[in-house]
């Protein structure tokens, strides 16, 4: 026998199931791009890296082999370039912030970090391709770098503010109230402590500027040979991969699998090694 | 107990403390006598730590924090403008209500911060403030095999005493402490109130707190603020027997605060 109660609790059961199920269904789309993209990649890409990708120059059309292995040392080269222009701007403005950065100066240098995130990579490009290749006469990893390093600023500068200010005043007064000078509290004991998210944060902003593109296409430019100057153009992972993708060979294309493979597997691997880390921050 | 046998190691006159020009304590005279111990006492908001806030300049360290007056230690104003903050903190130490161990640093790293963050030591003179410090608040038993586990693995009441040998290990003259015990337990309390006694033999030694029965325990000398006033200083026993203002008596009997 079915009475009422029984009917009602039906129809909500069915909502319950009905709901559910679309809620899954959207999770699995959203999670779809990212695993076909990463599968496809792997598909493509594998087959294409060995040794020799790793550690050869870039071929000549028509023969086979041949590496990125300039490009894979371009590209740590830029992304250390980026971290010596955008690290001490980005950490110590945001130790500013969070000390002083109450009033409408603050606001101001916070509202700038904020439009300076969402302008588009390729436009801090053309501000490096002005400031720098312009002057130097010529391409150069600086220019990269240089661009790069502007990149980072904002998400530096915010994440190092944030996680500042997560630390209690109670630990800043501790500081002082041995006497110690305003400086090394900020440094030895605030920075310190702040420092696991700080971190996290610059590992973010680091996997996020080494697969960057647009901004090195006319900074860093490109090259195909071994090089280790910062004033000569470099070749770098993204920018490689750029152009044997758009190139009409199949070897070429090969190349750009095994490239995007290899980048996205380290952008990957920053990623998660930060988020396995960043959950032991304890502040207290 | 005759006041003018003793040492008045800080002695406060007309001081004036606020926020943006809100005043949060007016007209304070006060003594501060060595190797005794002074309880503040009044309610919530009165301006307790506003007080000892002010003896070693951490009150300004807070936007909008205005003060005029003179606070004498050994003689000297401690408030002139042209005084060495830092040094001055070093002569006057200073406990928080909740324990602040540095949650990067080790035990040891801890008790020697002051020092160790100040100038270069060799280990050597290290090991042995450590040792001293920590013998000193009591907590050297309890941790002396432990120095090379984080200061915040520390129940809270060895937290505490860590802070303590932490303030002891830059060797002031003065030690604040502001409401000590009121994230400890009983337990925990009442080692720090033992701890208290031993330590005037050698300190200065100003403890805020709400409990009047701790103040009433462990202080020799006892201020009782209202609304930014001190309307009443008086040796301990003197405030909780006899109270000469009718404000006091009201707050120590209960009535309100």
């Amino acid at each position: 026998m079915e009475n009422g109660w029984q009917k009602q609790d039906k129809i909500r059961r069915l909502k319950n199931v009905a709901f559910l199920a679309t809620v899954f269904a959207f999770t699995v789309l959203a999670v779809v791009p990212l695993f076909s993209v990463v599968s496809y990649v792997f598909l493509k890409g594998i087959s294409a890296v060995n040794l020799d990708f790793f550690t050869n120059l870039p071929a000549p059309v028509g023969d086979p082999g041949g590496g990125m292995g300039n490009a894979i040392v371009g590209t740590i080269i830029l992304v250390c370039l980026g971290c010596l222009v955008g690290l001490p701007v980005g950490i110590l403005g945001g130790m500013w912030l969070s000390q002083f950065g109450g009033g409408k100066r603050g606001f101001l240098i916070r509202y700038c970090a904020d439009v300076l995130s969402s302008v588009p990579t390729i436009v801090v490009g053309i501000f490096s391709y002005v400031l720098i290749v312009l002057t130097m006469r010529r391409f150069s990893a600086i220019a990269g770098g240089f661009a790069l390093g502007i990149i980072m600023i904002p998400t530096v500068t915010r994440t190092t503010e944030e996680m500042i200010k997560m630390v209690p005043r109670t630990l800043y007064e501790s500081g002082l109230a041995l006497g110690l000078p305003e400086w090394k509290v900020a440094v030895h004991i605030v920075l310190r402590t702040a420092w696991n998210g700080i971190f996290t944060g610059i590992m973010l902003a680091v996997a996020r500027i080494g697969g960057e593109t647009a901004p090195l296409i006319f900074t860093a430019f490109n090259s195909m040979y071994w090089n280790l100057r910062i004033d000569q153009p470099m070749a770098s992972m993204t920018v490689q991969i750029y152009n044997y993708a758009i190139s009409p060979f199949s070897e070429w294309h090969a190349q750009a699998w095994a490239g995007s493979l290899t980048l996205v597997t380290a952008i990957l691997g920053i990623t998660l090694l930060v988020r396995k880390f960043s959950k032991r921050i304890r502040y207290e | 107990m005759n006041n003018n046998q003793l040492n008045a190691k800080i002695v406060v006159e007309g001081l004036n403390a606020g926020f943006f020009g809100k005043p949060a304590l007016q007209k304070i005279d006060m003594n501060l006598y060595e190797n005794r111990v002074t309880a503040i006492i009044g309610p919530s908001g009165c301006g307790k730590s506003t007080f000892v806030r002010c003896i070693n300049r951490m009150h300004e360290t807070v936007p909008g924090a205005t003060y005029s007056g003179r606070i004498l230690m050994d003689g000297d104003d401690i408030l002139h403008p042209r005084i060495d903050v830092a040094s001055l903190r070093r002569r006057v130490g200073m406990v928080f209500q909740k324990p602040t161990p540095f949650p990067t640093m080790s035990v040891y790293d801890n008790a020697c911060a002051g020092l160790r963050l100040y100038k270069k030591y060799s280990s050597d003179e290290l090991d042995s403030v450590v040792e001293l410090s920590l013998k000193q608040a009591a907590i050297w038993d309890e941790v002396k095999d432990m120095l090379g586990k984080p200061g915040i693995s520390l129940s809270g009441g060895q937290q505490q005493r860590l802070c303590i040998a932490r303030a002891l290990a830059v060797e002031p003259e003065v030690i604040l402490l502001d409401e000590p015990c009121s994230a400890l337990d009983p337990i925990s309390t009442g080692k720090i109130e033992e701890l208290i006694q031993e330590l005037k033999k050698n300190y200065t030694i100003v403890i805020v707190t709400h409990n009047m029965q701790q103040a009433a325990r462990v202080a020799d000398h006892t201020g009782f603020f209202l609304l930014g006033e001190l309307v009443e200083f008086d040796d301990t026993s003197k405030i909780f027997t006899a109270p000469s203002d009718k404000r006091t008596e009201d707050y120590i009997t209960g009535r309100f605060g």
